[in-house]
């Protein structure tokens, strides 16, 4: 790895105090290491143990093989629902962020006056509790009362078009928009952020090239840019993906899961299954397909990464 | 940018011109995404300050006609608010130390010393970077309220959020990037490994471990699901927790439920409108994984 990419020469006397180390590596570790082993990595064990079981926490579990995996895709609807409310916020936060990050960035990257203002404003819901921000939207989007409906009854009043507000957090059909779009507004502050790292990365030489070659701006964008921002899309797009799998909070706080479930992800299934329902072993389950479903989601985005993911040098960095 | 006079005068104004209509549209869009990223806030503001009566009411009206400050009072004796800020930032802070200490050592180990098992053992962290902690949150709810008894305590709150490959992983590729030379040399004066990591490393990677320290602090500020499933008194509950339990209890008192969370995001963007060039640094570099 890059560490070891000083120059070759023979090893200094010194360094065969290397026996040392061994003790010593250790110690450092010791401290990460054990919070390591006990929070995480036997966590995750355990979890794929209890998912094999039916436990209530109150009576010894019972072992059930692989029942809980097989009626989770057997027989549960609720499941189904819920693996496709997370798809459904996958396909729309993911490519709504990254358009709404990247064009925002693009505009702030242009020398533009108030910078510093507009990026303070953008990126002031992704350091604001998500918890404060879905209670102001759930009151944002209330049916009666709420400003958005008022909104859409003024132009209606003004310009006579018929249109009515939607029961934003009632209506299985609308509800899940409006997580989409509170997420939107929490997170898009941090895809922007990102892409202006990325923009500011990139060789002006390359722009003065194409500048003395007559391109035009959207030509500049389509064959720059974005080629030279791809390694940050892919990134954005990896853990934006992996953020919009674990999708919670929103749900929980502005919709409970509802109306019929309609905003019921996978964690909050697994919320839902351990807390509401005391089925720990269940929950584990569902669990443990949520990490399947990302590690292979993950797995496919990097295998298909040379197709479209631009780096400047061999080794991608 | 300066525009030079190219063909004809008059090619250069035109394009003078069109590059001011640009601006002008670029910062209409861009006054249109501030708006949609305030307003949520102003809204908060305006309803936290009305009288019920006034809540609901067809238009709605921004600047309450009266302003009732009552509504911070009633809130605040409604919910213990204060102690909920001593709990979000006694957890915070020690997460936050705890994880930035125990990552700097390990990435240490990692980066700069040579041990057997070395290699295996962060491909093993590197591994579990994927898992999600919804995984993981099931065992560890067992063992805080089995095992350890911990249900409901700080310790609950603090520990098991507080070892994250990431942040490992993270000051490892700091670390590796610093010239071997410096141990090297520090070695040869005598210095103890100790010494080198804390006089020499650590002082160098200063926006490493800024970025980190940010990163987790908002990350632990803001955690929500953790600290709502082991925690059941308000004498537990971090701001968030709280925020949420009164959201239970108050339901369609917006006023209220405004006021609380306008209390609870004073201190977070107080602090981000003084810091918010760190804050956003912290999070591309922790975000771009230290890149």
């Amino acid at each position: 790895m890059a560490s070891d990419a000083s120059p070759v020469r023979p090893p200094p006397r010194w360094r065969r105090w290397r026996a040392d180390q061994q003790s010593e590596g250790y110690l450092f570790l010791l401290p990460s290491l054990a919070g390591f082993f006990l929070f995480v990595l036997i966590p995750v064990v355990a979890a794929l143990v209890l998912s094999l079981y039916e436990w209530s926490l109150l009576s010894p579990g019972e072992y059930v093989g692989l029942t809980n995996y097989l009626n989770l895709f057997r027989r549960d609807p609720t499941f189904f629902k819920a693996l496709g409310n997370t798809l459904y916020f996958t396909v729309t936060i993911v490519p709504l962020q990254l358009a709404a990050g990247l064009a925002v960035a693009l505009a702030l990257n242009q020398a533009i006056k108030g910078l510093a203002v507009y990026r303070l404003i953008y990126f002031m819901p992704v350091v604001t509790t998500i918890v404060a921000g879905a209670l102001v939207f759930q009151w944002i989007f209330n049916k009666d009362f709420g400003i958005l409906s008022a909104a859409i009854w003024r132009i209606n009043e003004l310009t006579g078009i018929p249109i009515q507000p939607p029961d934003w957090l009632t209506d299985p059909a609308w509800a899940r928009p409006a997580v989409v779009i509170l997420t939107l507004w929490k997170n898009v502050g941090f895809t922007m952020v990102i892409y202006l790292a990325g923009l500011q990365a990139i060789p002006v030489e390359l722009y003065d090239a194409a500048e003395v070659d007559g391109a035009t701006n959207w030509r500049r964008l389509l064959y720059i840019t974005l080629p030279m921002i791809s390694p940050t899309t892919f990134f954005l797009m990896v853990i934006q993906m992996i953020g919009a799998f674990q999708l919670f909070d929103e749900a929980f706080v502005m919709t409970r899961g509802g109306p019929a479930q309609a905003t019921t992800t996978i964690v909050y299934y697994v919320y839902v299954n351990a807390f509401e329902y005391r089925r720990f072993g269940m929950a584990s389950t569902v669990a443990w397909v949520l990490f399947a479903f990302i590690f292979a989601f993950t797995f496919l985005q990097n295998r298909l990464q040379h197709r479209w993911v631009h780096y400047e040098t061999e080794d991608g960095r | 940018m300066a525009v030079e006079p190219l063909a004809t005068d008059r090619a250069g104004s035109n394009r003078h011109l069109r590059r001011r209509i640009g601006h002008i549209a670029l910062h209409a869009a861009l006054l249109v995404g501030a708006f949609f990223m305030v307003m949520p806030f102003l809204w908060m503001v305006s309803t936290s300050l009305k009288v019920p009566k006034e809540i609901f009411k067809y238009p709605p009206i921004w600047i309450p006609t009266e302003i009732a400050w009552a509504n911070y009072r009633d809130t605040l004796t409604a919910l213990p608010f204060d102690r909920f800020y001593l709990n979000s930032a006694i957890v915070s802070v020690s997460s936050t130390l705890i994880q930035v200490l125990a990552a700097a050592l390990a990435a240490f180990a990692f980066a700069r010393l040579r041990f057997k098992g070395r290699n295996p053992l962060f491909l093993l962290y590197l591994a579990t970077l994927m898992i999600p902690f919804q995984v993981t949150m099931i065992p560890n709810f067992i063992l805080i309220s089995r095992v350890l008894d911990w249900y409901n305590t700080y310790q609950a709150l603090i520990f098991p959020t507080s070892f994250s490959a990431f942040s490992v992983f993270l000051l490892r590729q700091f670390f590796a990037g610093l010239p071997m030379e410096l141990d090297e040399a520090a070695r040869m004066d005598g210095a103890s490994t100790l010494r080198i990591w804390w006089q020499i490393i650590l002082p160098l990677s200063g926006p490493a471990l800024a970025a980190l320290s940010i990163f987790s602090f908002l990350g632990s500020w803001n955690s929500f699901l953790w600290p709502l499933v082991v925690t059941t008194s308000n004498e537990m509950r971090t701001i968030p927790v709280g925020l949420s339990a009164f959201q239970g209890e108050y339901n369609t008192a917006w006023n209220l439920l405004m006021a609380g969370s306008v209390i609870a995001l004073v201190p977070v963007l107080a602090v981000y409108m003084v810091g918010q060039n760190w804050f956003q640094r912290g999070i591309t570099l922790s975000g771009m994984g230290g890149r």
